[in-house]
């Protein structure tokens, strides 16, 4: 694929105190790309995927969104102003392990929230884009439920119907399926299929081999805190070239492509 | 026991305890509402990541804990007229301390709620582009307020028992009132009987509608 990059990372590093997760990172996706990054636990490919929209705060390096940098610089130091990382945040959606669905509010309005609050739209308009993409998602007869009464599949597939309705430019996926019960990862996952078949730029952190495989376009192999291997579903997931690859892989036992 | 009970002077005197007991109501409630205005206050404060704001606020928090609430009371009625050389009228002194205990209490009553919602739902909301202050009043502070209500109604009725302290600055409250219908009538054992009774109705009466409140606050759960 040729063209600009709609994302750019450049010597991306980050410490929590003395532990150094990120080394180095760099890194750049372009419209319609989709990225799974793949490690094992503790190598940081959920903390990358956190400072991509900020939701942990970068130790060094830059984050280029659509040709331009995010965070202003002043003197050497950069800040990054509270508004600039809203519009940010705005503009990729991030759907979490854990679902972080408002449960204080219904599934209508955890899609409408968003729509209202943020982007300023009205109730009518708000409705009718949250009950279009709760539809989307398969879950137009839960308008009114309270998320806490909803499984975990179908949790997940609202908070996706509410990432989707800020019609962001990426969409984050930070391990979806990763706390769900086995017989309910299949729904969410074919809900991500669907996007993808729709050509959206997506990144997903993901333990699911099987479906990166399938899903992405390019497959991240991160470990110690650096792209250890980086290429094509098939080039990474099939003949690793890198050892440290290869074991993870092996670690993983069979999966079927 | 040949104690003969005889209510019929104290009922006599019914409409001096009805009107202690609505000067207990209107205490307790005034100094609620400025106690939260208070605690509100200072459990921003509290939260805050300013030194200068979060330290007095500690101090503030950790004096009332650490102090019998009838110094307070004391300390409003006969030492803060020293300092202002003013004289303070002694329902304006009970309320002052009412308000400030409560306060302290409900400061932490806050702050708890909000510090025990998840960091997930922050994250949930940041991630949807949402500022600081849409986020506390849209996600955090509806759901802090849910947690909040059972501590919350236990400082209150707390409250509403300490109010019998301002008895001991003249206040006419209930239970001052009751002293003054006892030395007219000698008859202490109905007195302080019947004072009783109308406390524990007033305060049944009240965690009623408190659990209607509750009710209607943590419906999502």
């Amino acid at each position: 694929m040729t063209g600009k990059p709609i994302l750019e990372v450049k010597g991306l590093h980050k410490r929590f105190g003395d532990h150094h997760v990120l080394k180095g990172i760099d890194f750049t996706v372009e419209p319609g790309e989709r990225v799974a990054i793949i490690g094992g636990s503790g190598s940081g490919k959920s903390t990358f995927l956190r400072c991509m929209n900020f939701m942990e705060t970068l130790s060094e390096g830059e984050i280029w969104l659509d040709g331009t940098r995010i965070g202003v610089e002043k003197k050497g130091t950069v800040t990054y102003p509270e508004k600039q990382l809203c519009q940010v945040r705005e503009r990729l959606g991030m759907v979490f392990q854990q679902f972080n669905l408002f449960p204080h509010m219904s599934v209508l309005n955890n899609v409408m929230e968003g729509l209202v609050t943020v982007q300023g739209k009205s109730k009518p308009e708000a409705r009718r884009i949250a009950e279009a993409e709760l539809a989307k998602v398969g879950l137009s007869e839960k308008h009114d439920a309270w998320p806490g009464r909803l499984s975990g599949g179908q949790q997940q597939r609202v908070a996706i119907a509410r990432a989707l309705s800020m019609q962001p430019e990426i969409l984050l996926f930070d391990e979806p399926t990763s706390s769900l019960d086995p017989e309910l990862v299949g729904e969410v996952l074919r809900v991500i299929k669907q996007l993808a078949e729709e050509g959206r730029t997506m990144l997903l952190v993901t333990h699911e081999l099987g479906f990166a495989y399938h899903f992405a376009t390019k497959v991240i192999f991160l470990a110690e805190g650096v792209f250890h291997e980086v290429g094509t579903p098939d080039e990474i997931l099939k003949h690793p070239k890198q050892a440290r690859t290869q074991d993870f892989l092996r670690r993983f036992g069979e999966f079927a492509f | 026991m040949d104690y003969s009970w005889d209510f019929g002077p104290v009922l006599e005197r019914f409409d001096m305890l009805a009107l202690g007991l609505l000067n207990t109501v209107k205490i307790a409630a005034v100094s609620i509402v400025l106690g939260v205005l208070v605690g509100l206050v200072l459990a921003m404060m509290r939260l805050s990541t300013r030194k200068w704001l979060n330290i007095p606020s500690l101090v503030f928090i950790e004096f009332y804990r650490n102090t019998p609430p009838i110094v307070h009371f004391f300390w409003f009625f006969y030492a803060l007229p020293v300092m202002l050389a003013v004289s303070l009228d002694p329902y304006v002194a009970a309320v002052l301390a009412l308000s400030t205990q409560s306060g302290a209490f409900y400061a932490e009553v806050f702050r708890g709620g909000i510090v025990s919602i998840e960091r997930g739902q922050w994250e949930g909301g940041r991630a949807l582009g949402m500022t600081h202050s849409a986020l506390m009043r849209r996600v955090i502070v509806p759901q802090a307020i849910a947690r909040m209500v059972p501590p919350f109604i236990e400082r209150s009725f707390e409250l509403l028992k300490t109010t019998a302290l301002a008895s001991t600055l003249a206040y006419a409250d209930l239970l001052y009132q009751a002293m003054m219908v006892n030395a007219e009538t000698f008859r202490p054992l109905e007195v302080y009987t019947t004072i009783a009774l109308m406390y524990l109705v007033l305060l049944v009466t009240a965690s009623q509608f408190a659990r209607l409140a509750e009710a209607r606050l943590t419906a999502y759960q």
